[in-house]
């Protein structure tokens, strides 16, 4: 979690960064082998479980590049995610079908919000941009909560599914599941482009000293907004999956506790790192599911085990993994 | 909108406000003086609701169950403080925010596990359970009265305390520079431990208060929290003086805007847009009023200066 460790993991050595690309060529291997699984064991449910992994996959890797990336703390990211649910919803119960009249306009509502409520918070720092970032989002939960044509706070179900292109590529569940691990890899890959990237190069350097990047000449604040824009479109793609897989959207999509639930993520995974918020989502769905197959009262356990992972696990499951594999690190750690 | 209708609207306000103002206390000098996120602040007053609701069960009256809900509130606040806070002040923000998110977690749970999911209620005390009338027939409790007249007497009690007092002019110190008071020999963990219990018991004591007014239910102390930190954003983090203006503010804006912003919709358009919009923004309003302040003064009104 030190400033040296997030930079060694995020610098990409050439055999570190071997070895990350095959830990996520696993895991997608694994969630692609998924359907085939659901068919022999317990139906759907096992697919419908992969699907909000990887949805949360999504919306968890955008937020590390918030945070991990560039060091802004973002308290509100489920905002974004309920943009893009709702302007599914919201298409849907319109009757919009098209994916591409959809996906422009949940990422035009995204994108407009974070630029607009961006440029704001990014004025303060720290503490200070935590809260406001959840002011913002709260904003948004209540004035879903408050579109009574769409539900209030009660919801919206719907009942068709978007068309892409004339196929029924959405309607099914495979053509779903393949749909969001496509998107996944996608964002995965683009993420981790722009940490190798100049930009993400910029992006960290100013998370450790903005002050020395801004005398090199470089607007800390653009590269910040453009960083907080990025990550509200792909949240907002996460979003429209949400809606898609859930038949459901709701104003509880934007709730603090959703901001919370991608916060954590992203810690337990381990933060600015390839694969932290893959693992971490992956993780907690997994968690939840065997806990609450334990007893109903799983948040007791659930509760302490995130206490004692913030307290005592550095750099998240992809740190504790790469200590797994050898002390390989030089300096910092 | 009639007069009376305005008062007890402006009472209302003035009831959260104070309320708001006894979570907001502790969590602004916890945030100034340790630089410590505790989102679990808000888990104090929830205790002190059920503290009160379960005590009121055992002894039958609620003067009691205050007495006692009070040192039990304290206790279980150092607790906490001992088991898990601690080991978080010198830590990130984001590991703060995670831990202290668990926590919420557990302790939700575990009042739903101990007393139900369902809302519980306490009677207020017989002393006061009666109305005061107001011009034009209507009546307003004696309980919320006294309640905000207890909230009241607390920030003056508390303004002395950090004004007049040598623990107080610590506490000032460290929210303006807590390395500065390390270094000059004062047991910094152990006015941290003060501090921390101090807020909890005043946390817990806005949740006793509470729990006649509101209902007694697990999580009731999240939303609250939520708002409890948009008060000590406007207000500057770890001023008190902020903390008051500030939450008498945020509940008299969020009460009486609830009613002021649909009815000034109404002039505006017709009746079924504004009842739509106006419940919304009237929502907003609080968190609209905290963005602009922080555009002007990104460190609050009243900033203390030593926050990180």
């Amino acid at each position: 979690m030190t400033a040296s460790a997030l930079s060694a993991a995020a610098d990409g050595r050439p055999a570190g960064r071997r070895c990350a690309v095959g830990i996520a060529l696993g895991i997608f291997v694994l969630l692609a082998l998924t359907p085939l699984l659901s068919q022999l064991y317990g139906g759907g449910y096992l697919t419908t479980l992969a699907m909000r992994a990887m949805i949360l996959a999504i919306a968890a890797i955008s937020l590390d590049l918030l945070i991990g990336q560039g060091g802004m703390v973002s308290f509100g990211h489920a905002a974004f995610v309920a943009l893009g649910a709702y302007a599914y919803g919201i298409a849907i119960d319109e009757g919009v079908y098209s994916i591409f009249a959809i996906l422009p306009a949940a990422f035009a509502a995204a994108g407009l919000f974070a630029l607009v409520t961006g440029a704001i918070s990014l004025r303060t720092r720290g503490v200070y941009f935590i809260m406001i970032t959840l002011a913002f989002a709260q904003m948004l939960y209540f004035a879903m909560g408050s579109l009574s044509r769409y539900g209030a706070d009660d919801g919206l179900t719907l009942w068709s599914s978007a068309d892409v292109a004339g196929t029924g590529l959405l309607k099914s569940d495979t053509g779903l599941f393949l749909s969001i691990l496509a998107a996944l890899v996608g964002v995965w890959l683009l993420v981790n482009r722009i940490a190798v990237s100049r930009f993400g190069r910029v992006l960290r350097a100013a998370r450790q000293n903005p002050t020395r990047v801004a005398t090199m000449g470089y607007s800390v604040f653009r590269y910040r907004l453009t960083a907080y824009v990025i990550a509200a479109l792909i949240a907002a793609l996460a979003g429209v999956f949400w809606g898609a897989q859930a038949n459901f959207v709701s104003p509880a999509i934007g709730s603090w506790q959703r901001s919370g639930d991608l916060i954590a993520i992203v810690v337990l995974g381990g933060m600015g790192s390839r694969n932290g918020a893959l693992i971490g989502a992956l993780f907690l769905v997994f968690i939840e599911e065997v806990l609450s197959g334990i007893t109903h009262d799983w948040r007791l356990i659930f509760g302490p085990m995130l206490v004692l992972i913030a307290l005592y696990a550095h750099g998240g499951l992809a740190g504790w993994i790469e200590r797994l594999q050898g002390p390989r690190r030089s300096g910092g750690g | 909108m009639s007069t009376t209708l305005l008062l007890i609207q402006v009472l209302n306000g003035l009831q959260l406000g104070v309320i708001l103002f006894l979570i907001a206390a502790g969590l602004t000098l916890v945030f100034g003086v340790m630089g410590f996120i505790n989102l679990a602040h808000g888990v104090q007053y929830m205790i002190g609701a059920y503290l009160c609701w379960a005590l009121y069960q055992v002894t039958g009256s609620f003067l009691a169950a205050l007495a006692l809900a009070l040192p039990a509130a304290l206790a279980l606040g150092v607790l906490l403080e001992v088991l898990v806070f601690r080991h978080l002040y010198d830590r990130d923000h984001l590991v703060q925010v995670l831990a202290t998110f668990g926590v919420i977690i557990f302790v939700n749970q575990l009042a739903e596990v101990l007393f139900g999911p369902a809302a519980l209620s306490v009677p207020p005390p017989e002393l006061l359970d009666w109305s005061f009338p107001l011009i034009g027939g209507m009546r307003y409790s004696a309980y919320r009265i006294a309640l905000i007249g207890a909230g009241l007497g607390v920030a003056l009690g508390l303004w002395l305390v950090i004004a007049k007092t040598r623990a107080g002019m610590l506490i000032r110190a460290g929210a303006t520079n807590p390395d500065m008071v390390d270094a000059l020999g004062v047991n910094v963990r152990r006015l941290f431990l003060v501090v921390f219990a101090f807020g909890a018991m005043l946390a817990g004591f806005a949740g006793v208060m509470a729990a006649p007014v509101f209902s007694v239910q697990p999580g009731m102390g999240d939303n609250l929290l939520i708002v409890a930190f948009v008060v000590i954003i406007i207000g500057g983090i770890g001023s008190i003086r902020g903390a008051f203006v500030a939450a008498l503010l945020v509940g008299l804006v969020d009460t009486v805007g609830r009613t002021l912003v649909t009815d000034g919709l109404r002039l505006m358009m017709d009746p079924s847009s504004a009842n739509q919009i106006g419940p919304a923004l009237a929502s907003m309003l609080i968190y609209l009023l905290m963005a602009g302040v922080l555009f002007f003064k990104p460190r609050g009104l009243f900033a203390a200066g030593g926050a990180r």
